[in-house]
């Protein structure tokens, strides 16, 4: 049987109109062999964990620079709950200070990037974090 | 704790999705899009709940606009009643296998519309091939209900248009401008289109591309019940999206009144067992007579030209065999 592809969603939240780090991080998880869904800019929550489902993604990278880390990742978490697919790994990056990224992660997301990480180290984070994860569980129907 | 065996689970899965559960529906497709014992299952399961939904095929060169199309389109379709399902194939990376699919992009409006699902595949790595995997995707999500399925393909790849070729109806859109008229776009992809949508019609080019599609179909002597009609669209102003709605309905009748759409889908489903007949004698009959060393030790033989190749295949089917 083929290795499990890897699908990790990538998507905008919030009002800022910066996607150049995002689409970046994209195409280096492209070259790293997994599919990426990309959901463009401006998402809503409700649009990200909707799309998450249908796609049935692995994980999802959600990139925030607007300063609405605090409200976003947590709806998010909470949206994905509802949905019974907790199982979905959020990671996401942008300018979050130090306070709040310890917050964060307490709360579930499983890991953030702040400026000035490599896309290197995020492309093996992925696949060390969210392909051991996949490998083990994802192949049969559960 | 029991454990529950694939085909328990399989069939729970199922029920889930008939219930209307996107989880559900989510992780189906991806069992399908593996491969694998896993989609025998699921199948058996959803099939006796298929074969009720529409299946309109999009395709046509990189940059036609078709994903803008394809959310002009839902637009209608859901103003007009119907519950959407779209299937985005984009191809894979040569080098890595990976894919970036950015078709969503187009139709984020959308995604929180309960009665829109969509759902992006890459176009390879599929065992039993492309066209049954997405096919079989779209049976999944006719059984969850959804009257009318998109399939959006890009057409250059021969895969890409057998995709299309599963659909009921197949729209082929095409931009303006692409150099000497419908060159691009005719090999194989004008005998499959049942609608023709000339994206960007406010390019001063579009009207010469209709009628260099308009030349083709005059040539075009196959068809004597069905011409496919030509619609002008600008996708991005939402314009012309009403008139392919309509065409994409009366194909539909077409297809149904002069018992086109039975004669298809019956070609279509015997095409398919036969696939997935020809692949289990690869896998069962094939591979196991050339995965020997005598099969390598004859091999050299060819090489070394003590042997030809019909010589060495007789080794492995002979004719009888082959014929009984």
């Amino acid at each position: 049987m083929s290795e499990p592809r890897l699908r990790i969603l990538m998507a905008k939240a919030g009002l800022d109109g910066h996607d150049r780090g995002v689409k970046v991080v994209a195409r280096a998880l492209r070259d790293a062999g997994m599919e990426v869904i990309y959901t463009g800019l401006h998402q809503t929550p409700e649009q990200v964990v909707r799309a998450a489902v249908d796609e049935d993604v692995d994980a999802i990278g959600l990139s925030i620079l607007s300063g609405a880390h605090m409200t976003i990742f947590p709806r998010i978490l909470e949206l994905l709950r509802e949905q019974e697919a907790e199982d979905i790994i959020l990671f996401g990056g942008g300018t979050i200070p130090e306070d709040d990224l310890q917050e964060l992660k307490r709360m579930g997301v499983a890991e953030l990037f702040t400026p000035g990480a490599y896309t290197q180290e995020i492309v093996e984070w992925v696949r060390e974090n969210v392909g051991e994860k996949a490998a083990g569980g994802s192949a049969a129907p559960s | 704790m029991v454990t529950e065996t694939t085909e328990e689970a399989a069939a729970r899965l199922v029920e889930s999705l008939l219930k209307g559960n996107r989880r559900a529906a989510g992780r189906v497709i991806s069992a399908i899009e593996d491969g694998g014992d896993a989609v025998e299952m699921l199948m058996r399961a959803l099939y006796p709940h298929t074969g009720r939904a529409s299946i309109v095929g999009i395709t046509g060169p990189p940059g036609a606009g078709k994903s803008t199309v394809v959310d002009e389109l839902i637009r209608v379709m859901r103003a007009d009643g119907r519950a959407v399902a779209v299937l985005a194939v984009d191809p894979n990376s040569p080098f890595s296998g990976g894919a970036v699919l950015g078709d969503r992009v187009r139709m984020m409006r959308h995604a929180t519309d309960p009665e829109v699902f969509i759902r992006s595949m890459g176009a390879r790595g599929h065992l039993g091939g492309l066209a049954l995997a997405s096919h079989n995707a779209l049976l999944a999500l006719d059984a969850m209900g959804f009257s009318d399925l998109l399939a959006e393909t890009v057409g250059v790849g021969q895969s890409e248009l057998e995709v299309a070729g599963t659909a009921d109806t197949t729209v082929v859109v095409v931009p303006p401008g692409l150099g000497d008229g419908v060159q691009a776009i005719k090999a194989g992809i004008m005998e499959i289109a049942d609608i023709f949508v000339v994206n960007k019609a406010d390019h001063p080019q579009a009207d010469r591309v209709v009628a260099d599609i308009r030349d083709v179909l005059r040539m075009d002597l196959k068809r004597p019940e069905w011409t496919p009609p030509i619609v002008k669209t600008v996708a991005t102003a939402g314009e012309g999206l009403e008139d392919l709605w309509i065409r994409i309905r009366q194909h539909r009748r077409y297809l149904e009144e002069s018992g086109e759409l039975e004669r298809r889908r019956r070609a279509r489903l015997e095409q398919e067992i036969v696939e997935i007949a020809e692949r289990r004698l690869r896998e069962q009959v094939l591979r196991p007579r050339t995965a020997t060393p005598e099969f390598r030790a004859m091999l050299t033989d060819v090489v070394e030209r003590r042997m030809n190749p019909y010589e060495a295949a007789e080794q492995i089917v002979p004719k009888t065999a082959a014929a009984g």
